[in-house]
């Protein structure tokens, strides 16, 4: 637009001010810097002349007022000359309406003790929080086990299928190509003693009982676990669970039990096929590299990995199933009145799930070490 | 008052795959004019709307605003038309994640070139200009109630003075004290701000209190247009229904008007 800027000049030894331009918020940007530099008289009448001012709105009235009650304050009489008719219910209502100076919010930055024990607090509340939740749904599957019409099938099917059954893909390949770095880095130490055959057992052991399990949970905690996390999130900002518990229906029920129960039964079986592909990369890199040819090489898979083995991975798969299914849904619920606050329960669910899962499966290791469970 | 068109739509013509919902519908709304755009649910008022403010592409016809022609604007020619209006959603639609203050602060921090101070400052007249009381302003729109949430989303639609301020169902989901509040306020600022109102609304007393001129959809057209008494006498079957149900003719008589 071709207005020019605002503009002002001090005449007649400070008794007159001219203005000029545009007025309006486009306008005025660094003019109250300007005024403050200006050589204003003291005492007598200023004359504040407006009539080459071409626009004028809220914030060039705003700064008008603003030099009024700084001129009053210097013991000057004020008046304005050349103001078009049309402004004249502007310049009242501002007027009218100028606010008392509002104290912005205190921030004040707490001390590192402080922030500690909010941490420390903050960490003791969403344990407590957390173990709350698990108890009511650990009582909600019980009352859905004692009247099965509460399971609601047709939910936890299509559940599968989204957790499941869509995540077969990725979960396949991702493994696959695990499976395919740990035969490579292998190999090359394995070769070095001659050892060639061990690369099934190499592969065997690392897939099946901790890489499998453990990436499929990763995978699925952010492809599944932080969609439960956005949807009940969106769903209690919305009020939508609110709406279910006026209506008698338990949102536990209806969003939380189906998900774990899918994920319990379908995280096991991705660890299954996630051990077959990732068992497969192995076998490709093996007769690739090492001379190791798939006969051999299952041959000797064989007598090496126990089934125990096997069953030890699988194992691991629902209890990281309900870590990810109640992290998410939890994070959901802890969701407060705002798209952004949706976003962080997000992140969150993710982050805490994974962290979860790692804890859990140190755990699996050092007690299947104790027990010598699935080794031998 | 000089008769100035600010919106101009001609043949406007809307449909979502089969479903048409407008159907040729000219209007011509002038600077400095309250009009409302009304009719039953489902009749494409919010559609119209929505369309006006470019937040939808037309299926065919023309809509100029401020003398331009929406259809053909470059990416910059719209971000200026879009600086010269603002909508004040139905829900209010003001960020959750932002104080009422910040909401007001953002288009003002990110289209002007004001100090951080000025900008606070202005926010907070913007928020005592839509009548809020000035502790609202540091509190996050969930919060406010319904009425307050509306005037806080009035406060951000005229933090940068408008030229035209356009609001979706302004009374929706408001008590009537509220409502008639709200009505007064959005008046008041007409006159002073020298704003062209558009306001999209199924509130048969909102429409006989503030509005100079009403355009009715019905049938994927305007069927009635002028002023609301006038309106009032129309022998469109639509328009008549439209008035003439229970609640239109309590309305009617007690602003005068025998239907």
């Amino acid at each position: 637009m071709a207005i020019p800027a605002a503009s002002v000049a001090l005449l007649e030894a400070g008794h007159r001010l001219v203005c000029g331009g545009d007025w309006s918020v486009h306008g005025i940007a660094g003019l109250r810097a300007r005024l403050d530099k200006l050589s204003w008289a003291v005492g007598g009448e200023l004359v504040i002349d407006f009539s080459q001012v071409t626009r004028l709105d809220t914030a060039g009235v705003w700064v008008l007022h603003h030099i009024e009650a700084e001129r009053a304050q210097h013991g000057q009489t004020v008046r304005v000359d050349g103001m078009r008719a049309e402004y004249a219910a502007l310049q009242r209502l501002v007027e009218s309406r100028a606010p008392q100076k509002i104290a912005p919010l205190k921030v004040h930055a707490p001390g590192p003790l402080v922030v500690l024990g909010y941490h420390a607090w903050h960490w003791f509340d969403q344990t407590r929080g957390m173990l709350h939740f698990v108890g009511e749904n650990t009582v909600a599957l019980l009352r859905a086990l004692k009247s099965p019409r509460h399971l609601r099938f047709r939910h936890i099917l299509s559940n599968i299928q989204q957790a499941g059954f869509d995540a077969l893909p990725i979960v396949g390949l991702l493994s696959f190509l695990i499976g395919m770095v740990i035969a490579y880095q292998g190999a090359v130490q394995l070769a070095r003693y001659g050892a060639n055959i061990f690369i099934a057992d190499l592969v065997g052991h690392a897939t099946l009982r901790e890489l499998a399990p453990m990436m499929v949970a990763i995978i699925v905690a952010g492809r599944s676990g932080s969609a439960y996390a956005a949807q009940i999130g969106t769903m209690k900002v919305t009020e939508e669970i609110d709406a279910l518990r006026t209506m008698g229906v338990s949102p536990l029920e209806l969003l939380v039990l189906p998900k774990l129960i899918a994920l319990m039964i379908a995280l096991p079986l991705l660890t299954v096929f996630a051990d077959f592909t990732g068992v497969l990369g192995g076998m490709l890199v093996a007769s690739t590299q090492l001379d190791v040819d798939p006969y051999t090489f299952l041959d000797r898979f064989d007598d090496a990995i126990k089934v125990s083995t096997f069953l030890f991975g699988v194992g691991k798969a629902p209890v990281f199933a309900m870590i990810i299914a109640l992290v998410g849904c939890y994070s959901g619920f802890q969701a407060r009145g705002s798209a952004d606050s949706v976003g962080r329960q997000t992140t969150i669910s993710v982050v805490q799930s994974i962290f979860l899962i790692i804890i859990a499966d140190a755990i699996f290791s050092v007690v299947a070490s104790a027990t010598k469970l699935g080794m031998r | 008052m000089k008769r100035e068109p600010v919106i101009e739509i001609e043949h406007l013509v809307t449909r979502f795959g089969d479903t048409v919902v407008h159907e040729d519908i000219s209007l011509t709304i002038e600077r400095g004019e309250v009009f409302a755009i009304a009719g039953a649910s489902g009749c494409g008022k919010s559609t119209l709307l929505r369309e006006i403010v470019m937040l939808m592409p037309l299926y065919a016809g023309h809509i100029r605003v401020l003398g331009c022609d929406i259809v053909h604007l470059g990416a910059t020619e719209a971000a200026r038309l879009r600086r010269r209006w603002a909508m004040m959603f139905q829900g209010g639609a003001l960020f959750s994640g932002l104080t009422v203050a910040e909401n007001v602060a953002l288009p003002l921090r990110e289209h002007t070139d004001l100090t951080p101070d000025d900008i606070v400052e202005l926010a907070h007249i913007k928020i005592a200009l839509a009548g809020l009381p000035a502790d609202a302003a540091n509190k996050y729109p969930r919060e406010l109630s319904g009425g307050l949430k509306k005037r806080a989303a009035l406060a951000r639609a005229i933090a940068l003075d408008p030229e035209l301020l356009f609001l979706d169902e302004p009374s929706a989901g408001l008590d009537p004290l509220a409502a008639s509040g709200l009505d007064e306020l959005v008046l008041s600022l007409k006159e002073s701000l020298k704003l062209t109102i558009i306001i999209v609304t199924h509130d048969l007393d909102l429409l006989w209190r503030v509005t100079d001129r009403v355009a009715i959809l019905g049938d994927k057209r305007v069927v009635g247009l002028g002023t609301m008494p006038a309106l009032a006498e129309s022998p469109h079957p639509l328009v008549r229904e439209y008035f003439h149900g229970p609640r239109g003719r309590a309305v009617g008589v007690l602003h005068g008007n025998q239907g």
